[in-house]
């Protein structure tokens, strides 16, 4: 039911971990869902060096989480809030319709950790247009979609 | 089997189960030289009428019935949707209740849910941390009106095994009929319907070495049910359509197989499954055995690791050789987990760290440790990922 590249990227993830003195740190899902994504992010000036996670979840959400770090690596800020969930299921070659809300997590834990960032700096975080696991997904687990 | 390449260890035969070369042969000449419908009254068809009646005759023996109360269908979703339908139906003028309980299979959860529309009323009974059905519970839930009890021999995910001849027994008591699905549970818990206080009996032939696609439901003379499938006069009216003869040459062989001897069956199969279970437990830390530590199938083990999701198991261990099975569902739209581990009170967390592991007769020692050397090292991956994992549980990074 996977790509290649999901299973390649599920089996070999990158940037696995945390950064211990990151500058945001973003964290969506939860364990009913049966997701939870944590992406840390160091910044510099306004530009990504480094980008981190640990996700809890399924073989789409690892690969998601692996391939949206690796996306977001050198972006600016903006740029990295400006990723969709679609840009990383395209860079995964395709998800299966089921699986699609777990590249939704990865956007919104790369928001949330922005939001971390720009708060820690002083600034008003902006807004993210969805509920905590991507809302709108059909889930069902979450009182928001319930 | 043949494939060995690919799948050098499968663990996962409560989903289904190789053929054996024995049942094949026995049910070749059905395919080509016998090929005649059962019904056809020339000479030539009598080989194809002598095939069915001499598997409903190893059925009926394998579960302690007569074979006229042996009906074959198209596997065990029909035989339950039969039973529970059909009784439902058939009794209506003498109550409307249903009893139970909430670890069915979909085949009876849906089917009661349908019949729910219908304007029956299900109770569906709770399971103790193990997965067990108290009798009592069963005692305490039926009323005037209940008609039918349905409990399974044999949980599919857990492996526990019901109290099935008290729970027969209570049905009786007050007039109810009592379904079992027993589709896990044939070849590894001995049925007798008598003993047991059976009414109907569902049960499938691809979970005990025989084809898929062919499945029976035994009813004890007597019991008011309605047909399902409509049609011609098969199966003595009962059930409509012409034969799978091969199948059920191959079911009736099957089960005959399966049932010659339980004792010594599972005391091979539950010997390696027992190894694993400790082998597992002892090697990784914050697992759970789910079900129950004794009152299950022989070759049932089933897992929840904390901190990790089922399916990134199951693509893991697959991508080393090793199928197996999970009550995770990690997908929009059914994210529930396994309703089962649910309802034995695991947190979703829990429910959906589970791993099922079932063994069969082609399972060897080294496919247990195969198991044993790859597991710890996808589980230890997986909550090294994980940011549930708390500190101690974690292998010391190396970056």
């Amino acid at each position: 039911m996977y790509t290649e590249k999901v299973i390649a990227e599920f089996t070999n993830p990158e940037n696995v971990g945390e950064i211990a003195d990151a500058d945001g740190v973003g964290e969506v899902g939860s364990p009913t869902c049966g997701d939870i994504m944590k992406i840390y992010l160091k910044v510099e000036e306004d530009r990504i060096i480094d980008a981190r996670f640990r996700t809890f979840g399924c073989a789409a959400a690892i690969a998601s989480s692996s391939m949206a770090t690796r996306m977001i690596r050198g972006m600016t800020l903006s740029d990295a809030w400006e990723l969709s969930n679609a840009d990383v299921v395209d860079a995964l070659g395709g998800l299966p319709e089921a699986k699609v809300h777990c590249s939704v997590l990865a956007r919104d834990a790369i928001r949330a950790a922005i939001n971390d960032c720009r708060t820690r700096r002083g600034l008003e975080p902006r807004e993210t247009g969805s509920s905590r696991c991507g809302g709108g997904t059909g889930c069902g687990s979450c009182p928001e979609n319930g | 089997m043949n494939d060995l390449d690919r799948h050098p260890v499968y663990m996962d035969h409560a989903a289904t189960t190789f053929m054996k070369p024995e049942i094949m042969a026995a049910m070749a000449p059905y395919f080509s030289r016998y090929f005649g419908n059962p019904s056809s009254l020339y000479r030539f068809a009598r080989e194809s009428r002598n095939g069915v009646d001499g598997a409903r005759r190893q059925v009926a023996a394998a579960i302690g019935a007569n074979p006229e109360e042996v009906f074959f269908t198209a596997g065990g979703s029909e035989a339950d949707n039969w039973a529970v339908k059909g009784a439902a139906l058939a009794n209506r003028e003498r109550g409307d209740h249903i009893v139970t309980s909430a670890i069915e299979h979909h085949a009876v959860l849906h089917t009661c849910g349908w019949l729910e529309k219908q304007g029956f009323s299900v109770t569906y009974l709770p399971v103790d941390e193990f997965g067990r059905v108290d009798p009592g519970d069963v005692e305490e839930a039926i009323t005037d009106a209940t008609i039918l009890v349905s409990v399974m021999t044999a949980n599919n995910e857990i492996g526990t095994i019901q109290s099935v001849a008290e729970i027969g027994r209570v049905a009786h008591d007050h007039g109810a009929l009592f379904h079992t699905d027993a589709v896990q549970a044939v070849g590894a818990v001995p049925i007798d319907v008598e003993r047991m206080g059976i009414d109907l009996l569902s049960l499938s032939g691809h979970k005990f070495y025989g084809p898929k696609g062919v499945g029976a439901l035994y009813i004890r003379r007597g019991t008011r049910i309605e047909n399902l499938i409509h049609g011609g006069g098969q199966e003595r009216g009962r059930r409509a359509g012409t034969e799978n003869v091969p199948g059920i040459v191959g079911l009736g062989r099957a089960i005959e197989l399966a049932t010659a001897d339980i004792e010594g069956h599972n005391r091979r199969i539950a010997a390696m499954r027992d190894r694993l279970v400790r082998s597992v437990l002892g090697s990784i830390p914050d697992t759970r055995l789910n079900g129950h530590p004794t009152e299950r199938l022989p070759n049932n083990a089933n897992f929840s690791f904390r901190y990790v999701e089922g399916e990134s198991i199951l693509l893991l261990l697959d991508a080393r050789g090793i199928c197996a099975s999970t009550g995770s569902a990690c997908s929009s739209g059914s994210s529930e987990p396994s309703h089962v581990l649910l309802a034995t009170g695991l947190s979703h967390e829990e429910a959906h760290g589970s791993l099922r592991l079932t063994l069969g007769d082609a399972n060897t020692e080294e496919d247990v440790d195969s198991v044993l050397e790859v597991l710890p090292d996808v589980i230890g991956r997986l909550r090294e990922i994980s940011p549930l994992t708390p500190v101690r549980a974690r292998i010391p990074e190396v970056d």
